[in-house]
């Protein structure tokens, strides 16, 4: 096992001279040896390869050219900086680039173009000045091991012990108890004071949100940009349409948002010969006429792209595919629960109208969803 | 043949007498200097009086690769600059306005202040728009560097011990980058990022127990509420670049501390690091390459457009562009949620959300944490107490080098997933056929590219011994008399020999007795037992290093005999690989 015998292999290699400074750092830990392994050289180690000087430092003139490249791009700078000013100050807001595939705004490129040459030539000389005049011999340093010497250990060790000591907590232990507990309770005050980020989703916080949307009986539905009411006929078979509840146009700010995030629907008009009709939703729907939540079952995107032939619906988030046609069934993709479908009928003015919110909460899953009046991807109740 | 080392001798020659004179630079900081060393004795830390933690000539050795950290470094240095002059225009409210900017397409729509405010850096304030994509591509960059780096540092074992710390620190910074990355690319409040801020909500919430709470907790109500973008912008600005900060302060001390590891080769040696010094040709050497890193983010972000949010309009939680697409770094969750299967319970009243809580939610920790826990495993499985500073060459860890190279595998696999449908558009193939290959093609791929990475190991294993034993190919044949053909190998340098022949071998754990010679039972042995299995597969396959007494027969064997046909000295890839790679080569 000599994976981990422990053994440190410190043997019959002779080291090689150091800098004085770094023999300062060897000798606090004479003594100590490297726990490595100095495993078998089949091949003795030749020591660090000869060094090759470069024509630079063998060839004044190489030298001198490189000197000048380093100085001549390190004098570039200046005139990008200069360009960036102006260009800043005097290129036009409305002039374009139109070069390639590259369109963009002139004064943004000529500052781009004018800042990273300017930086670029900067680490550009400085590396050639390191890599061409810079002295390049190679230096070894010893190492030293990670732990730190043994005194030192036990060092810390009495100072900590005689430290302790004369705190006096080895005699009168209440002392580091309570203060412990005293600074730990102050854990309390500062938790509590995130309570009110945000509200707790206890269920009746989550009756009225999560559960909870814009549509109620009567609530007409309206085109999603104009608000436009919808009556049947302005549908075609085949055609969807984006819609929203009359009264979200009643909200504004964080409220619409919240109402936009759950409340969006799609209006599909479908041949009522092509659909399947579960015998309990035979009256959600309008001449084929059916509404289903906008909000995918899976994270929450709004699903937006329709295949008429196919009557699917597919979210563009993660491709989960719903069977319009179908209840809202989930015939591909991660998510796991169908469309919550909207019951709708025509109001006396010949509108379309809610009939009833939505029976289930819409959109993503969450812990406490109670999902067994859902309509599974089998088609049963769960 | 490498010379001995004369350089070792050379160096300690070298410029710093103590009798120098100073130059006039040095005599006008003298003053100066003796000020500051007498108030905080900076001049023992800079001579490295102080043992081990710095000084001016600390030697790091050189290799291209050892600057995909520094590009790490680098790319967060220009986000913190560039980062400070965005706040000085982003205003975080998710408020309402009506636009009025110069971007005309835009004009009269109502949308949030944040939003506003990033068209107006786009458009209206000078320069604005190259220092927002400049902050961008660094920080596509900033992850992208530090992933490279981690793959680095683990294919050559540099994460053995003594560094286990620096990196946990790694993969602990890769998760706050990704995390940093996401609130950024979120914080402007556009359609595109909107709907990522959506997903990554609806992952909360499948959070089981307390998703639900955790989401009206951050979202003070119901999604989007009012608040995400002010308390994400927090999170960005201030929280997580302070703790990213931090341990790379941490992560940089420990680098010093440790001094850097270094590839095996002539002179260098687990008890050395050979090299250059700190100053002054890495202070220039390191310092020239942020100029570069930063030319040429700046360079991009001037030429290349990223993330273009007058396209996409102000959030509209109605509303979704197909083709939406993540920064590439969340590209493998998105994978993950694409490619999961739709489960889910219902228990009772209850929902678990496996479809989303396993990809997203476990596939966001499981990264860094896959990677933090690496060494740990792998050190369990060697029995490894030993310091390493000499890195591994990739083939001679077979397993760690399969491990990784799967590894990467899942993750290329994720990110395909991550952009099925771009594919599907771009080939004409099947959305659904994609992701049903891709779901089958995670589980198989892996184990595919680790077979065959681990054979390229072996077979590389020989090929470097072959050359110790047999030399190089010298490209001449010879015919002999007798109509053979041979052709005759040049050695190779003692040094490119020490170079393959210089790591540990590691050997499978043997069943030692189970009771010690007074017959009383030993201890530790159950354990022993659970590991042998692991270290027979972790090292079993190893080809075994040419011994000194091969290297020496077989040179006498190639003076002898070179002329000679020997067609059979290739050694059969399919050969166990347990037996001897010199009985590969003929008599």
């Amino acid at each position: 096992m000599s994976t981990s015998s422990g053994t440190s292999g410190v043997g019959g290699e002779t080291h090689e001279e150091m800098n004085p400074e770094q023999q300062i750092a060897r000798e606090d830990y004479a003594g100590h040896d490297m726990p490595v392994h100095e495993p078998a050289h089949p091949v003795p180690d030749p020591g660090v390869e000869e060094h090759i000087p470069r024509l630079t430092d063998v060839d004044q003139a190489a030298a001198d050219r490189v000197e000048r490249q380093v100085v001549t791009m390190f004098m570039l700078v200046p005139v990008t900086a200069v360009l960036f000013v102006l260009s800043y100050y005097l290129i036009p807001r409305d002039s374009f680039v139109d070069f390639g595939p590259l369109h963009a705004s002139a004064k943004h490129v000529a500052l781009g173009l004018t800042l990273g040459i300017g930086v670029l030539l900067i680490g550009l000389a400085t590396q050639q000045w390191a890599r061409q005049l810079m002295a390049n011999n190679e230096i070894i340093e010893e190492r030293h091991p990670g732990h730190s010497p043994a005194d030192a250990n036990e060092e810390a060790m009495n100072q900590l012990t005689v430290g302790i000591d004369e705190s006096g907590v080895p005699r009168r232990k209440m002392l580091i108890y309570s203060a412990l507990g005293a600074i730990g309770i102050l854990a309390a005050p500062a938790l509590v004071l995130l309570t009110d980020l945000g509200p707790v989703a206890g269920p009746n916080y989550r009756r009225r949100t999560f559960e909870t949307t814009l549509w109620k009986e009567g609530v007409r539905l309206v085109n999603d940009i104009t608000y436009t009411p919808i009556r049947p006929e302005d549908l075609e078979i085949g055609q969807l349409v984006n819609g929203v509840p009359e009264n979200l146009k009643d909200l504004t700010g964080a409220a619409f948002n919240d109402a936009k995030a759950k409340a969006p629907i799609v209006i599909v008009r479908m041949n009522p010969a092509d659909i399947k009709i579960p015998a309990d939703r035979k009256d959600w729907q309008v001449a084929g006429i059916l509404v289903y939540s906008k909000i995918c079952t899976h994270v929450g995107c709004p699903i937006s792209l329709w295949e008429q032939q196919t009557h699917h619906l597919l979210c563009p988030c993660h491709q989960s595919t719903f069977d319009l046609a179908d209840s809202g069934k989930v015939v591909f993709g991660p998510a796991a629960r169908a469309l919550p479908q909207l019951p709708i009928k025509i109001n006396d003015e010949g509108f379309l109208v809610a009939r009833s919110g939505f029976p289930v909460p819409v959109g993503p899953s969450y812990f406490e969803r109670d999902s067994r009046k859902d309509l599974g991807q089998s088609g049963e109740y769960r | 043949m490498a010379k001995p080392a004369k350089t070792a001798t050379e160096a300690p020659q070298r410029p710093e007498q103590p009798d120098r004179q100073l130059g006039p630079v040095m005599k006008f900081f003298s003053g100066p200097a003796k000020w500051a060393d007498d108030r905080t004795g900076i001049g023992g830390i800079m001579s490295g009086r102080i043992p081990n933690i710095f000084n001016l000539r600390k030697v790091f050795p050189d290799h291209w690769s050892f600057m995909l950290g520094e590009i790490a470094l680098y790319s967060f240095i220009v986000l913190l600059l560039t980062g400070v002059f965005l706040t000085l225009w982003f205003k975080p409210s998710m408020g309402e306005i009506e636009y009025n900017g110069s971007y005309q397409l835009l004009r009269g729509l109502p949308m949030s202040e944040a939003y506003a405010s990033t068209l107006n850096i786009s458009f209206d304030v000078r320069g604005g728009l190259l220092i927002r994509q400049i902050h961008h591509w660094a920080a596509l960059l900033f992850v992208a560097a530090m992933l490279t780096h981690s793959m680095r540092i683990f294919f050559t074992g540099g994460f053995r011990k003594p560094r286990e710390i620096n990196w946990v620190i790694g993969a602990t910074l890769l998760f706050l980058g990704m995390t940093e990355g996401f609130l950024g690319y979120s914080i402007p409040d556009d359609l595109l990022s909107g709907v990522g801020v959506r997903i990554i909500f609806g992952a909360v919430l499948s959070i089981p127990l307390v998703g639900t709470y955790l989401f009206t907790w951050f979202l003070g109500g119901e999604y989007p509420g009012d608040l995400l973008v002010p308390r994400m912008y927090m999170l960005h600005i201030l929280l997580i670049p302070a703790v990213i900060l931090a341990l790379v302060g941490v992560h940089l001390i420990l680098i010093f501390y440790h001094k850097h590891t270094q590839f095996p080769g002539p002179g260098r040696t687990e008890k050395n690091v050979v090299g250059y010094p700190f100053f002054p040709v890495y202070t220039a050497k390191a310092g020239g390459f942020f100029f570069i890193v930063f030319g040429v983010i700046v360079l991009m972000a001037a030429v290349i457009q990223i993330n273009p949010i007058w396209t996409y309009g102000p959030y509209n939680p109605a509303e979704v562009s197909a083709g939406s697409q993540p920064d590439w770094y969340i590209g493998y969750l998105e994978g993950a949620l694409r490619l999961m299967p739709n489960w889910e319970w219902h228990i009772g009243a209850t929902t678990w959300s496996w479809n989303i809580f396993i990809p997203a939610i476990l596939g966001f920790v499981a990264l860094p944490g896959a990677i933090g826990i690496y060494p740990f495993l792998e050190k369990w499985v060697t029995g490894d107490d030993l310091e390493h500073h000499v890195l591994d060459r990739p083939r001679n860890a077979p397993n760690r080098t399969a491990i990784g190279v799967s590894a990467i595998t899942v993750y290329v696999v994720l990110m395909i997933a991550g952009a099925n449908d771009i594919v599907a558009t771009h080939f004409h193939i099947s959305l659904n056929s994609i992701t049903l290959v891709l779901r089958w093609g995670i589980f198989i791929l892996p184990i595919i590219t680790f077979m065959i990475t681990k054979r390229i190991c072996i077979g590389l294993q020989r090929t470097a011994y072959d050359r110790v034993l047999h030399g190089s190919e010298s490209g001449v044949i010879h015919r002999s008399p007798s109509g053979g053909y041979s052709e005759p190998h040049t050695p190779i340098t003692q040094g490119e020999a020490f170079a393959i022949t210089q790591h540990h071998e590691y050997q499978p754990i043997t069943p030692g007795p189970v009771t010690d010679a007074n017959g009383v039972a030993r201890k530790g042995t159950t354990k022993e037992r659970a590991r042998r299995p692991f270290t027979r597969w972790y090292f079993g396959h190893n080809v075994a290093k040419p011994t000194a007494a091969e290297i020496e027969e077989a040179a006498h064997h190639h003076g002898g005999h070179e002329a000679e046909g020997n067609g059979q000295e290739a050694i059969e890839s399919g050969e166990r690989a347990d037996e001897q790679v010199g009985a590969g080569h003929s008599d």
